[in-house]
């Protein structure tokens, strides 16, 4: 599995309220979500997104509330991947029970920039920076994940293993 | 190697002798709780599930209190959602309008958490029940539908932190100061994946209503989860409010900590958090006198009798500065009947503020509050984001329920001293 786009960069702590501010969330449908994704903080990235494309940020991103809507918002924006130094722990596991691929990448995350074309290999963990010409290996899931991961997410793996 | 309290709970609860950091594990769960947000979108997943009725009509809590009362027809749908879910699946925790309270100071008031269980909640503040002694955390919402099914989640076991608290506060010195101090101290992702451990013979001078503060804003550090020891105060808490039996557990003599930090409660001073994070904390002596517009005082964080106690305290024969907003929201229907009891709202309303039905309302900048562009509130909720309370130009300062109720009085950022008290 992989993933290749445009990438779109943000700073620290991108936090849940900025990603689908909660005004909106009176609403579930994942399309709906999307036309408002990162509004807060980047008025102009549903515009801008193209299906496919890469979000790369650096530590402690979507901290804050748990909203499952957060990750729904950015998969259904088009974002195939979200690369960061690091994750808010119950966005990490929302992202992977729905199905939007995330990495741990400190180094990817810090010298990718907005604009570069990103390609990740999932299975390897690595992911390119074909603009730039530089690789870096990303955090791999550990065995427990990918069951889920391989399953396309919890509701899967649980009819499947449960 | 020895175990923190948290590992212990959770040993426990996925039957293992023991467990250590970073260990995956699937745990029984004793409580699954959602909300008329997080609530609907469970409810639309767990429609996917091969198994259809929940693990235990008992153990699952449904509290519509974000956008309840109904703020708008989509909001009214999301309630409808839950509250026909409840009823077609006889959940015995659904709490209605009039019943409903802020969820995370209505269920341990209920009674359906208490020390040694294990507790997920569509909700990130649902780390509040650590106060009793409890392993409680946030997930998002197939988590929660998971585990109302299955009555099981999986975890990473974390790593922990300790917090030795020792001395006694001052006076108008809060558990909600407590935390701010800590989380400017080590930072909105201080604590990340891990759980934050309070200790220390401090512990003793922390009401409950002190503790479900500062557990309650664990995961505004990043943690998994925060957790206090049982004392005489949380056993009485307990029996006073429920019926189920606890078990207490205790770290290790020899547990493994990442980090350890001594906080004296003694040297510690009303502390407001700055735009736009919690970590940016200064006391209110060095940074006081900022005009403001509004001041909302409730939620999970601050919405309990003590919160409301204080403030009132403050606010007698007291009033509210021209042309500032101010609102209080007590967190549950028998909190607001006690304030009104105890003449608390009359307090409230004399100094020209007013009293709304239990909501979270303005903190998430859902309805009952909401700031304008180029506006300023001091509020005792747990976040201060980028447009967390309304417009994206308006700005949230966290603190007391003592810092926001003076700050009423004189429309700045202010403590109760500069009113002589």
């Amino acid at each position: 599995m992989k993933a290749c786009g445009t990438v779109h960069k943000y700073g620290d702590n991108v936090d849940t309220d900025v990603i689908i501010p909660a005004r909106y969330l009176n609403s579930s449908d994942p399309a709906e979500l999307a036309k408002s994704c990162m509004e807060d903080i980047d008025p102009d990235f549903v515009k801008r997104v193209k299906k496919g494309d890469i979000m790369v940020a650096n530590k402690n991103f979507g901290c804050g509330s748990s909203r499952e809507h957060a990750p729904i918002a950015i998969k259904a924006s088009g974002i195939s991947c979200v690369i960061a130094e690091t994750f808010a722990r119950i966005f990490y596991r929302n992202a992977i029970n729905i199905g939007l691929p995330i990495i741990e990448c400190p180094e990817a995350a810090k010298e990718i920039e907005a604009g570069d074309t990103v390609e990740i290999d999932f299975d390897s963990g690595m992911i390119y920076d074909r603009t730039k010409g530089t690789q870096y290996k990303g955090q791999a899931f550990p065995p427990f994940m990918q069951k889920i991961i391989r399953s396309e997410g919890l509701i899967n793996y649980i009819n499947e293993n449960k | 190697m020895g175990m923190t309290m948290t590992q212990k709970i959770l040993a426990a609860h996925a039957g293992l002798p023991s467990v250590e950091a970073g260990q995956l594990i699937e745990a029984d769960l004793d409580l699954v709780l959602a909300n008329d947000i997080t609530g609907p979108v469970a409810i639309h997943e767990v429609e996917k599930l091969n198994k259809k009725t929940v693990f235990d009509k008992n153990k699952v809590a449904l509290v519509p209190d974000h956008f309840a009362p109904n703020k708008d027809i989509k909001s009214a749908e999301h309630c409808k959602c839950v509250r026909e879910y409840a009823k077609e699946h006889g959940i015995t925790n659904y709490f209605e309008v009039g019943q409903m309270g802020i969820e995370h100071a209505l269920l341990p008031e209920k009674g359906l958490i208490v020390a040694g269980e294990t507790c997920i909640g569509a909700d990130s503040h649902t780390c509040t029940y650590g106060a009793l002694g409890a392993f409680s955390t946030g997930v998002g919402s197939t988590d929660m539908g998971c585990g109302m099914i299955t009555g099981q989640a999986w975890f990473k076991v974390p790593s922990a932190i300790k917090f030795v608290l020792t001395g006694k506060p001052a006076k108008w010195v809060s558990g909600k100061d407590v935390i701010l101090h800590i989380i400017g101290m080590i930072g909105v992702d201080g604590a990340l994946y891990k759980s934050m451990e309070f200790t220390g013979d401090g512990v003793a001078n922390l009401s409950m209503d002190d503790r479900f503060s500062i557990a309650n804003m664990a995961i505004e550090a990043g943690a998994k989860n925060g957790i206090f020891p049982v004392d005489e105060k949380t056993i009485a808490y307990m029996e006073a409010h429920s019926t189920k039996k606890y078990t207490v557990y205790e770290a290790d003599e020899d547990a493994v900590y990442d980090a350890e930090y001594t906080i004296d409660l003694s040297k510690l001073e009303p502390t407001v958090a700055f735009p736009h994070l919690p970590e940016n904390t200064k006391t209110v002596r060095e940074a006081g006198g900022i005009p403001i517009d509004q001041v909302v005082i409730g939620s999970c964080t601050n919405g309990r009798m003590e919160d409301l106690r204080t403030a009132a305290a403050v606010l007698e024969g007291r009033k509210i500065a021209d042309g500032i907003r101010t609102i209080v929201i007590p967190a549950t229907q028998d909190i607001y009947m006690q304030a009104i009891e105890e003449g608390l709202v009359q307090t409230f309303i004399r100094a020209g503020a007013i009293v709304s039905t239990p909501t979270c309302g303005p903190c998430l900048g859902g309805y009952m509050g909401i700031l304008a562009a180029g506006e300023r509130a001091v509020s005792t909720t747990n976040r201060n984001f980028v447009g967390r309370m309304g417009h994206v130009d308006s700005e949230v300062y966290l603190a007391s329920p003592a810092v926001a109720a003076a700050s009423a009085v004189t429309g700045k950022i202010s403590q109760p001293s500069e009113l002589g008290l």
